[in-house]
């Protein structure tokens, strides 16, 4: 066994347990810290597949901002804990001869006699040298190839920012706000009062 | 050397435990988006790890736009778990079955 399978297994291993303990764990809180874990440990298996970017990206933005809006939201909603786990156990054993029996399966399809590595044909990848640079071959891709897929993810955004601010918006009343049809229909006599009012000097004389 | 089935067996089982903890926890929706997230990066690793086998980068690309994806999905899924909570008072599924024939 070398160093990059005693690496892959430490790394799969702390995937896989943190994983368990993010979908067992009582506290919403808590299961989102297990989850950062996981990712943590997926991006060091891409950079072990030499997705340097990729990884960087996962751990910018799943772990800088998707779980940090997970733990806004779990913070900011009062959630009961006693009737989170009211079904826990019913739907358990369900559950686990659903996923055995797809682990089963896929181990089935996926194992070493149909991918391994002297079957599968590409299985000896080239190991780049150091100067070669993943950023710059997915950006070459990115901006010629599909830079209109890149285009319509911006989009998608961009929707889904108006979207979210859409959904959450309250219309409260007590804002100050502009209303123009006021503005524009309103007469001088509105706005300007004359008023008669005797003087204090003339009536001292 | 680690081998291609090596990283699917592992992206396979990391979908599983996705899956079962959608069975688990069917009653809180925001570990139910989780393990959505956990099953999105299952997939992904199975796409960085034919991409890498295969000496292709359009695996890489595929990932990437799964990852924009994805973020969308869970702004959009937590506005509308917020207003979820700001109508009905609480989270849980449920109690959120106004639309249930």
């Amino acid at each position: 066994m070398n160093s990059e399978q005693i690496i892959f297994y430490i790394l799969s291993f702390w995937f896989v347990a943190s994983s368990l303990a993010m979908i067992f764990s009582r506290n919403a809180a808590k299961a989102v810290l297990f989850l950062v874990l996981a990712f943590f440990s997926a991006a060091s298996i891409w950079i072990l597949l030499e997705a340097e970017f990729l990884a960087i990206t996962l751990i910018l933005v799943y772990v800088g901002a998707v779980m940090v809006l997970f733990l806004f939201v779990i913070k900011m909603l009062n959630i009961d804990k006693s009737t989170l786990r009211a079904k826990f156990t019913g739907y358990l054993p369900l559950g686990l001869i659903v996923a055995a029996i797809i682990v089963a399966e896929m181990s089935l399809v996926l194992g070493d006699n149909q991918f391994g590595l002297d079957v599968f044909r590409f299985s000896s990848p080239t190991r780049h040298g150091a100067d070669y640079s993943n950023i710059t071959v997915l950006a070459m891709q990115l901006y010629t190839t599909y830079v209109y897929p890149f285009e319509l993810a911006a989009v998608l955004l961009l929707i889904a920012i108006i979207a979210a601010i859409i959904l959450v918006y309250r219309n409260d009343t007590s804002r100050k706000k502009q209303s123009i049809s006021e503005q524009v229909n309103v007469q001088a006599k509105d706005r300007v009062r004359l008023v008669s009012i005797t003087s204090p000097s003339k009536k001292g004389k | 050397m680690v081998s291609l089935s090596d990283y699917l067996i592992l992206s396979s089982i990391i979908f599983c435990i996705g899956l079962v903890g959608i069975f688990v926890n069917r009653t809180n929706i925001i570990t139910l988006l989780m393990c959505v997230e956990l099953i999105l990066v299952a997939v992904n690793t199975n796409f960085v790890a034919f991409s890498h086998f295969l000496g292709n980068e359009a695996g890489q690309i595929f990932v990437f736009f799964i990852l924009t994806v994805a973020a969308a999905e869970v702004a959009i899924g937590l506005a509308i778990l917020t207003l979820l909570f700001r109508n009905c008072g609480s989270i849980n599924v449920d109690v959120t079955n106004s639309l249930k024939w």
